[in-house]
């Protein structure tokens, strides 16, 4: 797959994210200080359960975090400014045109009241003062784009008369509609059927390709992961505990969560007898995490270390390599005391 | 890559039938064949023909009127009979409707204005404009309207259509601002309206675009109500003095002037008050075929 080397400036880059919720137990942190790097024309993948934090740290990307939550520290840097210390109006201005998001369930994430051919005219009328009939046409062109069969006869109707998979279609389109540098989509495929959900993959990877834009996927699906993703940032707990090439987490985790995630999805290698085996526990409330390393509770390969003190993203295997400047994120990390250990060694 | 060549037919694509839709037009597909909503719509549509040209209906002068006709029992010809200076009751109370539809609709227009804006503004932003405005609606909800009308209206000397739906605007608009409140307050936080942030849209345009269309219906609803509820306001407040004057031409004061004479003659007091009463139910009835047609609960 063609892409673009992550080696160029990332267009976005999020550094050491907290986002908090006040809710009636207290102060909840639903994201702990995440940090990645997403290149144009690469796709990125953020693999967790729910409750990880993946979705708060993408509507914290977006700026759409609303009270009783709270981003509290870290920065978000498009193209290189930070849209954390930026205004209001700033952040509203990146949002459509440089920054889009597609939501889980498009059903709910599209205006009942309106045509489709309304609500991405709209976008067109709005942001690039086009006349009615022109930001109509632009609709019809962006319904053919993400393929909507009968393009210019579906443009009048509206979202209930469209199929699941026709809607993410319609919901991409919209998202696309502005040529954003960053295209954020939230389980894109989680509220469709099985069938549909590898076509809307693949639009999602032409599109990414046709037009050079990021694409950071948020999914708990190890098989979108191993599909799409040129590289993964696994969550946990609100923290990223492993991140690196798709290829190369996949074969070789180097944590104990991701070996245990693929331990718990069948891999579907013909003629051999499997055995699921699931990760034991729960995940954590985010309202009691754990002290030292998050995953401790559940973890099969844990030490004395692992119950006091937080392993940081650190290169496996020897030595813990840390990258030298704290800002850096280095290709291949992990955060785990024993990640030279995880896959080698019976737990 | 040979994605591109891939198929665009989509295995689970349902053909469903064109046909334009949405909330709005899924209500009138529901309402056009619903009789509850038509003959009350039925009505209205006379009545406001009859406020706006009566006529249409009549040709004789309301105010033409011949003492020596006072009292008269209605006949073939005089359906409605005379009051008591002799005038035509029937044109008079075609003439009455033009009062009752004024101030039905123009209060609840006021009052839907004022509770629109308010309760979007509460509902859409929350926090401190939230708290504001709900405990500013919840001490006005406190005051007694008849008693604070009549207040209003001895202090003001008001005897006019202006003043009348002045008054019952300001006693109106706090139902109404905390139905609009609570509607946006559910709507707002629907995907649709994080999903237009997300694509760059600014408040305003939130706020017109995607909460308005979606959350005014119970306020259509209501707004429908109240108009029935107002025209008897009215006319209670004429009744009592504080409203219309003579010689305006009002159902109101058509049945204030009615009661002494009720037992010698009934028809003074039967016909406007068949008018008003018919008036206000097409309205209510109207209210809830509307309410129903929304609800899609309902369906």
């Amino acid at each position: 797959m063609p892409s673009i080397p992550a080696s160029a400036d990332p267009v976005l880059s999020v550094r050491d994210l907290v986002v908090e919720f006040a809710t009636a137990d207290g102060v909840v942190s639903a994201v702990n200080g995440v940090g990645f790097d997403l290149a144009a024309g690469e796709t990125l993948a953020i693999l967790g359960e729910s409750g990880s934090g993946k979705s708060v740290t993408a509507q914290a990307v977006m700026g759409l975090i609303e009270r009783p939550g709270r981003v509290v520290g870290g920065t978000v840097r498009f193209e290189g400014r930070d849209l954390l210390a930026a205004s209001a109006e700033e952040r509203r201005r990146v949002r459509g045109s440089g920054l889009a998001m597609v939501f889980q369930d498009p059903l709910s994430a599209l205006n009942p009241v309106w045509s489709v051919g309304f609500q991405i005219g709209e976008l067109f009328r709005v942001h690039r003062s086009l006349s009615r009939r022109e930001s109509r046409r632009r609709a019809v062109e962006l319904l053919e784009r993400v393929r909507i069969p009968a393009a210019a006869r579906r443009v009048g109707e509206y979202p209930h008369q469209f199929s699941g998979g026709m809607r993410q279609r319609v919901m991409i389109a919209m998202a696309l509609a502005l040529d954003p540098k960053v295209l954020i989509a939230d389980e894109p495929t989680t509220a469709l059927d099985v069938t549909v959900q590898a076509q809307i993959l693949e639009l999602l990877d032409e599109l990414r390709a046709e037009t050079g834009m990021g694409l950071l996927l948020i999914t708990h699906d190890l098989g979108v992961v191993a599909e799409t993703a040129d590289r993964v940032a696994v969550m946990y707990a609100g923290r990223v505990v492993e991140t690196g090439p798709t290829d190369a987490v996949l074969a070789a985790p180097a944590h104990p969560y991701t070996e245990g995630l693929l331990a718990s999805v069948p891999r579907g290698q013909s003629g051999r007898e499997e055995r699921l085996r699931p990760i034991a526990g729960a995940p954590p409330s985010l309202a009691r995490i754990p002290p030292g390393c998050p995953f401790h509770p559940r973890c099969p390969y844990v030490i004395d270390r692992c119950r006091t003190e937080r392993p940081p993203l650190a290169a496996p295997g020897s030595g813990q390599e840390k990258p030298r400047n704290p800002r850096e994120i280095l290709p291949r990390s992990a955060a785990c005391w024993r990640s030279d250990e995880v896959g080698r060694v019976e737990p | 890559m040979a994605l591109a060549d891939s198929p665009v037919v989509e295995v689970a694509e349902e053909t469903a039938p064109v046909r334009e839709a949405g909330l709005w037009a899924d209500a009138w597909r529901q309402l056009r064949r619903n009789p509850l909503f038509l003959a009350p719509a039925v009505v209205i549509i006379l009545l406001a023909v009859m406020a706006v040209a009566p006529g249409v209906f009549t040709r004789t002068d309301p105010r033409a009127c011949d003492l020596s006709h006072s009292l008269l029992r209605p006949t073939a010809r005089h359906w409605f009979g005379y009051d008591l200076q002799g005038c035509d009751y029937y044109a008079r109370v075609v003439h009455g409707a033009r009062v009752s539809m004024t101030i039905g609709v123009a209060t609840a227009a006021g009052t839907a204005l004022i509770s629109v804006v308010l309760g979007m503004l509460a509902g859409f932003y929350g926090g401190a404009v939230d708290t504001l405005i709900a405990r500013v609606t919840d001490v006005w909800f406190a005051l007694p309207t008849f008693l604070g009308a009549i207040v209003v209206l001895a202090v003001l000397g008001g005897n006019g259509l202006a003043p009348l739906t002045l008054v019952l605007v300001l006693f109106g608009w706090p139902t109404m601002t905390r139905l609009m409140r609570s509607s946006v307050l559910a709507v707002r936080d629907m995907e649709y309206v994080t999903a237009a942030r997300a694509l760059g849209a600014g408040d305003l345009r939130l706020m017109t675009r995607h909460v308005l269309p979606n959350a005014v219906a119970p306020v259509v609803v209501y707004g429908a109500i109240r108009v029935g509820i107002v025209i008897a306001a009215e006319a209670t407040l004429s009744y009592l003095g504080l409203g219309l004057q003579l010689p305006a031409i009002s159902w109101g004061l058509m049945i204030a002037t009615a009661q002494p004479r009720l037992l010698s003659a009934p028809h003074l007091l039967l016909f406007p008050g068949l008018f008003l009463s018919v008036t206000v139910l097409a309205f209510i009835l109207l209210g809830d075929a509307l309410r129903d047609a929304f609800d899609p609960r309902l369906r």
